[in-house]
Formats: C-alpha cells, sequence, structure tokens
C-alpha cells in the first residue's frame, strides 16, 4: 500500500519534470527565434534580389566548343554578337536555333515580332542578323516522311 | 501541425536556394508549388517535377515536351506532362485573393467569384481531358515552319477536377447575342510590359457550354501544379490546348468571335482552303482551328526495341480524336500494305483518350516499323505521310511508328 502510493508520488513527480523540460526547451527556441528575428529582420520578407549578393568563384569558361557559343547554343559565326544582342532579351536562344527559315522567313518573324511583340527597330544591324540566320540555320532539304533516324537500339525484355 | 507546415515550407524553400546557390528567404505566404520568377532561369527539370527524359525545347518562355514511351500511363502524370507557356509563369500567386471574374459585352452584369466560391456554390465533375498542343508534330512539316519544334509528346490526357463553365455562366446571366468566350490568365508578358496580355483564346458558346468544359483546380487529384496553371485552369478537352488557358482570372463572354492576343492569324489558324508546302496565306484566307484531328501514339514498346526471332510483340497506345470519338485502331509491319485490328477500349468519358493493345507477329528476322492508325467516328483515318502543308505547321496527325529488329 504504502509502496504503491510512494509509487504514485514518483510518478507525479515525474510528470511534473517532464512538463517543466518541455516547458524550457519551448522557452529557449522562443528566445532564439526572437534574437534571430532581431538580428534577421528580413526573415520574413521574399528576398528574391539576394541572389545578386552571392559570388560564386569559377573558372573562365572556354567561350565557343565545337562550333557552338556555349553560353547561348547558337553556331558560332560572323554578326553573332548582334543577334545574341538584340534576339536573346526577350526570349531564349532556343527560339531561334530550334527553327529553319530562309532569309525571307526570317525576316517574316522578325516583322511579327515588331508588330506584335515590342520588338525595336533593329536599323542597320537588320541585314547583319538576317545574314547569320539565313547562312546557319537555314532549311534543310527533306521529304514528305523522313526515314526514322537515331534510333537507340535496346534488348527488350519482356 | 500548422507549424510543421511552415517547417516544410522553410525545408522547400532552403531546397530551392540550394539550387540556384543562394539563400531565399520566403515570407509565410510562399504558395505550394510555388515557383519563384528567379527560378524561371533553373532547372527545369526539378523546378516543375518532370521526368529526366522530357525534352526541353524552349526555356524563355519553358516549352517542354514528352516522348511517346513516356505517355505510357493511362492517366497522364504531372512528370510526363508536356509544358507549353506563351509568356512567364506568374509570380505571385495568392490563393487567398484569387478571383475569376465573368465579364463582356453578353453577361447582364459582371461578376466575381473567390476560389472556395466557385469550389462550394457548384457541383464538382471529374474528367479526363485529351488537350494536345496545336503545334504538335510541327518539327517534321517541311518548309519548316515558325515555332517551338514539337515532335510527338505535347499531348496529354489527366484527370482535371472542377465546376463547368456552363453552371457559372448560367449563375452570371448569359444574353442571347453570345458568341464566344475568351480568357485572361495572370502570366507575364516576355518583355515584362504588365499592360501586354500574353494569350487570351476561347471558344464558340457551344463548345464552352458542354458538360465536360471545366474551370479546373484539381489535376490528378491533386492542386493543378504551377507550371500548369495554378490555382485555375479552364480545360476544354478535343481542341487545340492553347484554348485551356492557364492561371484563370477573367473570362470575358462575347458578341463577336473573340480578338485576344493568339486568335488573331495566323496563330492557331490553318489555311481555310488547301495549299502548296511553302505557300504564302494571306490572313483573311486563315481559319481558327477547332476540334483536334485523329490521332494514335504507341507508347509500349519505345522505339528501337530488338526481340528474338519467333516472339510475338505486345504493342499498346492511346488513340483520340478530337471532339469524335476513335471508332477503329489499326496496326501495320509491312509500311501500310495491310493493316490489322487492334483491340480498342472505349472512352473513359467524353474527351479522354482511348487505350489499343495488340500481339504483334513477325514473319522472319530483320527491321520492321510497326505503324498505328486510328479511324475516327466519322470515318477519318490519320494519314501515312504528312497532312497538308500549313504555315504555322499546325495539326500534323500522321500515323506513329516505331522501330523494331528481330533477331
Amino acid at each position: 500500500m504504502i509502496d504503491s502510493n510512494r509509487q504514485k508520488i514518483l510518478d507525479e513527480i515525474q510528470r511534473h519534470i517532464k512538463a517543466l523540460t518541455r516547458g524550457i526547451y519551448a522557452l529557449v527556441i522562443g528566445v532564439a527565434t526572437l534574437i534571430y528575428y532581431l538580428l534577421n529582420p528580413s526573415i520574413l520578407n521574399v528576398d528574391v534580389q539576394s541572389k545578386e549578393s552571392v559570388v560564386v568563384a569559377e573558372a573562365p569558361l572556354p567561350e565557343y566548343e565545337n562550333g557552338i557559343h556555349l553560353a547561348t547554343g547558337f553556331k558560332e559565326g560572323e554578326n553573332l554578337n548582334l543577334v545574341i544582342a538584340n534576339c536573346t532579351s526577350c526570349h531564349s536562344a532556343k527560339m531561334v536555333t530550334q527553327n529553319r527559315a530562309t532569309r525571307d522567313g526570317w525576316k517574316t518573324m522578325i516583322k511579327w515580332m515588331q508588330e506584335t511583340q515590342n520588338l525595336w527597330e533593329l536599323g542597320e544591324s537588320e541585314p547583319l542578323i538576317l545574314d547569320y540566320l539565313a547562312k546557319y540555320y537555314a532549311p534543310e532539304k527533306a521529304g514528305r516522311r523522313q526515314p526514322l533516324t537515331d534510333i537507340d537500339w535496346y534488348e527488350l525484355e519482356d | 501541425m500548422k507549424s510543421r507546415r511552415n517547417f516544410i515550407k522553410q525545408t522547400s524553400a532552403a531546397t530551392l536556394g540550394a539550387l540556384i546557390g543562394s539563400r531565399i528567404v520566403f515570407g509565410k505566404n510562399l504558395p505550394k508549388d510555388y515557383v519563384p520568377v528567379i527560378l524561371q532561369d533553373g532547372d527545369p527539370y526539378a523546378m516543375f517535377n518532370k521526368h529526366k527524359d522530357m525534352v526541353v525545347l524552349n526555356n524563355k518562355p519553358w516549352n517542354i515536351e514528352s516522348a511517346p514511351h513516356l505517355l505510357d500511363d493511362k492517366i497522364t502524370p504531372n512528370e510526363k506532362m508536356f509544358i507549353r507557356n506563351n509568356g512567364l509563369i506568374p509570380e505571385k500567386t495568392d490563393v487567398n485573393k484569387w478571383t475569376l471574374t465573368i465579364d463582356g459585352e453578353s453577361v447582364s452584369k459582371p461578376k466575381t467569384y473567390t476560389l472556395q466560391e466557385l469550389k462550394t456554390k457548384f457541383p464538382q465533375h471529374t474528367y479526363q481531358l485529351t488537350i494536345e498542343c496545336g503545334g504538335n508534330g510541327r518539327k517534321e512539316f517541311n518548309p519548316p515552319a515558325k515555332g517551338n519544334q514539337w515532335e510527338y509528346g505535347g499531348v496529354a490526357c489527366a484527370e482535371w477536377t472542377g465546376v463547368r463553365l456552363a453552371d457559372v455562366l448560367k449563375d452570371v446571366g448569359i444574353k442571347a447575342n453570345a458568341v464566344y468566350i475568351g480568357y485572361y490568365g495572370a502570366d507575364v508578358h516576355l518583355t515584362g510590359n504588365p499592360e501586354k496580355v500574353v494569350i487570351s483564346r476561347g471558344v464558340p458558346m457551344n463548345k464552352a457550354m458542354e458538360d465536360e468544359t471545366l474551370i479546373a483546380f484539381k489535376m490528378n487529384g491533386k492542386e493543378i501544379p504551377l507550371a500548369h496553371g495554378y490555382p485555375l485552369r479552364l480545360v476544354i478537352g478535343g481542341w487545340p490546348a492553347s484554348v485551356s488557358g492557364k492561371w484563370l482570372k477573367r473570362i470575358a463572354v462575347r458578341n463577336i468571335v473573340h480578338d485576344g492576343p493568339k486568335m488573331e492569324a495566323p496563330s492557331y489558324r490553318v489555311p481555310c482552303k488547301p495549299v502548296a508546302p511553302g505557300d504564302k496565306v494571306k490572313d483573311e484566307d486563315m481559319c481558327i482551328i477547332e476540334s483536334m484531328p485523329v490521332k494514335s501514339l504507341i507508347t509500349y514498346p519505345k522505339t528501337g526495341a530488338m526481340i528474338d526471332k519467333g516472339n510475338a510483340l505486345n504493342i499498346r497506345g492511346h488513340a483520340w480524336a478530337g471532339d469524335l470519338e476513335v471508332a477503329k485502331m489499326e496496326y501495320s509491319i509491312d509500311f501500310g500494305a495491310t493493316w490489322k485490328p487492334c483491340k480498342l477500349d472505349k472512352p473513359a468519358n467524353r474527351l479522354a483518350w482511348q487505350h489499343f493493345s495488340a500481339t504483334v507477329s513477325f514473319p522472319e528476322d530483320g527491321y520492321y516499323e510497326v505503324w498505328a492508325r486510328a479511324t475516327d467516328s466519322a470515318g477519318e483515318s490519320q494519314p501515312m505521310v504528312l497532312p497538308n502543308w500549313n504555315p504555322k505547321g499546325y495539326l500534323n496527325n500522321a500515323c506513329h511508328r516505331i522501330a523494331v529488329k528481330v533477331k
């Protein structure tokens, strides 16, 4: 009987200690959070500018590899600087490199972008840009349905 | 529970931060699946949770296509669903403040709904809906057509949950002179000009009022992923995917054919009458694409399968036919000289793609192509060569084929 009472009291004390410990933990976490917030008040703001502030040390990359301008994927060629400056400020280079057209076709696209997409006048750069596009991104001859190419053969396990 | 959710948000913020090599601190308003605009230059596979075999056609704006073998699931999961954007993904998607406004010349009075009102006021419906990019297959056209060079993977059939556009329009009150609806989304023009609408397309009233035309807030039972229109999207099966407006903010009920950006020629239009490949076509001779043509894909096996002589090959895939149903599915191993029937399932619901399968035997070893051909309920079949050329390279529904080697 006495043992059982003693056990109850011990249990009670243990419960109190546990509750107290939890309270202390919560207090410590709370105070730490408060201090952190006071030191870093921007924690609750969306801070997209912080990208600028991070400096990642990188070895300089070669500009071209196998005739491809690495940063953009454009083919190496005369007047590429004009193409990059005028054609990649709104859309990616891929918009150009996945397409093929004649000089007329490229001119039509430029006109469409000027009429509907806020592209500026290209002035004396326009013929030079067209020279580049018509030379490096010209249509390839193709039939009505090409043979399947680049087949990646594999053993089919069923 | 709440603090746990915040912890998860912080964790994903840290993960996202790691992605761009920078610390990003998000406010408590970070919506689930939200991709900060800074990350619109990041790794698309991580950002959009896409399968590694998906192909990035364009990164500004994001255009990512699937491949036939990735589309093997009966219901397309997010990981394998194509992304076609015309502009930039919206920066701010605060769902608590998100509203949808119905206005235009042909409403009795404009009305605005909160997301919660839409979800509680109207009955919800779930449909599997096939949406295919109008330019899917553009890559094969010759002379080449301008635009993202989609090959096969600009199509998907996910399960969409939402309310019927018809129910909402009836609640608003539509005048008898209504002709067309046009959507407006929250995406941002590539130039960053907030005044410029990226794309605003729509459909005639009869298509808008169909049972399956949804204002959706769920895709495959979950919130719509950000790249696919979170938190609200118009979903209209069977028509060019560009009518299924993402990040939906407003629907105008028009008394004319809608004239928003990308409704005008040559966008999403084909010559009203057939033209020779490479012809120049006047704007007034270009007609708006409506129902998409009959088409199919072999989704298993992946092209390039090698099998042993004597073994049969099980093939399967999906077929769809715009507003119609697919009535017949066939395959050929002799370049169309002879065709054999496939088993073809009925659609789960109208405008869902249908599944087909067949067991193929080969007479001797060698190189084969298995071609698949669907025929719709109006008797039209897929052509084996490219369909008629058009200036923008839309509607290529030529038969799909896979290469098989028997050893």
